[in-house]
């Protein structure tokens, strides 16, 4: 989806600073929202591209102003709404409750998890078919811009590169987020000259990309 | 899929979060221990003294660097460095002539084994947008000037693969052994935001 998340390229958000101080979690519920996170795709019986995808569906306004551990947090809530473990609203009415409010709390419903089975551990996965293209092959990102999630970033669609790895065989996320199968497939990391992605007068600078099978065509 | 609204006046995360175990432990479905067990691991034993270990070895021991250069995932095994963000890791070397910086700009994908969570300043928009479209700006900003004579090659983090980067070792550091190196090695410089400063 073309959501908030894709933020290779966009504009106007300043400089960063680092902080030499920075502990792991700023705040007790940072590490909270962490550990929720690293069992969500457990709980709910979903995987990692869901995970990831429930991030990018976070409202925009709630993506930025929530922060990272703020996302996970959301997209726990998402993930185990999704898949019935939790009604609609419960966090919400919890933690209203919690903070004295006098709330009535939805009920508990029936888990309708997805009919998802992996068929192995991880994201990495054995493929028979040669890779289509190799190491100096010139292809083209798709102008590809499905609703749901993808690994193609805005910035690299429609340019031209040239593979300089072929990287191990993965599932696709765009289909694994859905549950609609693995479609393992080969990786490829594109390498992208600055001026094609900015155009004339862009610093100079190359930016390798892992992009799927899926997300190239051969340059025309 | 249901999504969430945004909703204003929404209890703030603490709360949530608070909201959200309160549910999970009635449901019997999280383990307070499973959940300290985790954050702890985070907070103390995962972290970039992981990542430090490595390239001080590939600096005192060029079989090792061969090994890490050919093999990332399996040269970092040899440590037991491994898990959650570490299917397979890829080293990439910083050269007098050539610098690798690492994004992700989807989200904040990371070397978790090697280098622990990811720093507040990698998931920062500024960060997530701006390395991919001026990095040497940004990289002055964070403190790195690179002359103009130095290739900048960025590495958008989008698939599984993890880049790690190998930075130079400072120049004064030939008497020191792996174990004097380690110390000396930042988070920063195997991102490729910094460089690993002279001990002098």
């Amino acid at each position: 989806m073309d959501g908030i998340h894709d933020m290779g390229g966009t504009e106007g958000w300043g400089t960063v600073s680092i902080d030499p101080d920075e502990p792991v979690f700023y705040e007790p519920w940072e590490a909270k929202a962490f550990a929720f996170g690293a069992l969500s795709a457990r709980l709910s019986g979903t995987n990692l591209d869901a995970m990831r995808h429930a991030i990018d569906r976070q409202h925009p306004y709630d993506y930025l102003v929530d922060g990272y551990y703020g996302r996970w947090l959301g997209c726990v809530e998402t993930l185990l709404v999704d898949s019935g473990v939790l009604a609609p609203g419960a966090v919400e009415a919890r933690a209203r409750k919690l903070r004295g409010e006098d709330v009535t709390e939805p009920p508990t419903p029936t888990p309708h998890k997805p009919d998802y089975q992996p068929t192995g551990p991880g994201s990495l996965r054995a493929v028979d078919t040669p890779p289509r293209f190799g190491v100096g092959d010139r292809v083209r990102a798709k102008e590809h811009a499905p609703s749901g999630h993808t690994r193609l970033p805005r910035y690299v669609r429609g340019h031209e590169g040239t593979v300089v790895a072929v990287q191990p065989a993965q599932v696709l996320p765009d289909t694994h987020a859905h549950f609609k199968g693995e479609n393992a497939q080969h990786v490829f990391a594109v390498k992208f000259d600055s001026d094609e992605l900015w155009g004339e007068g862009a610093e100079p600078f190359a930016l390798t990309i892992d992009l799927y099978d899926d997300y190239l065509e051969t340059a025309p | 899929m249901t999504a969430i609204p945004h909703a204003p006046n929404r209890p703030d995360a603490a709360l949530r979060a608070e909201a959200l175990e309160s549910l999970l432990l009635e449901q019997g479905l999280i383990d307070p221990k499973v959940i300290d067990g985790l954050i702890r691991t985070y907070e103390h034993d995962v972290g970039p003294l992981n990542g430090a270990k490595v390239v001080a070895r590939a600096w005192t021991d060029p079989e090792y660097k061969e090994r890490l250069l050919a093999d990332g995932t399996a040269a970092v095994g040899e440590f037991g460095f491994k898990g959650p963000q570490g299917e397979h890791i890829e080293v990439i070397e910083n050269s007098p002539s050539v610098h690798n910086v690492v994004v992700c700009t989807l989200c904040s994908c990371y070397p978790w084994p090697l280098l622990g969570l990811p720093p507040a300043w990698y998931k920062d928009p500024a960060y997530r947008s701006r390395v991919v479209r001026e990095p040497r700006k940004l990289l002055g900003e964070m403190g790195l000037d690179l002359g103009d004579d130095v290739e900048i090659r960025v590495w958008d983090s989008s698939s599984e693969v993890r880049y790690f980067v190998l930075p130079e070792r400072p120049a004064g550091t030939d008497g020191l052994s792996e174990e004097e190196l380690i110390p000396l090695i930042t988070r920063d410089a195997m991102v490729g935001v910094g460089r690993v400063a002279n001990p002098a």
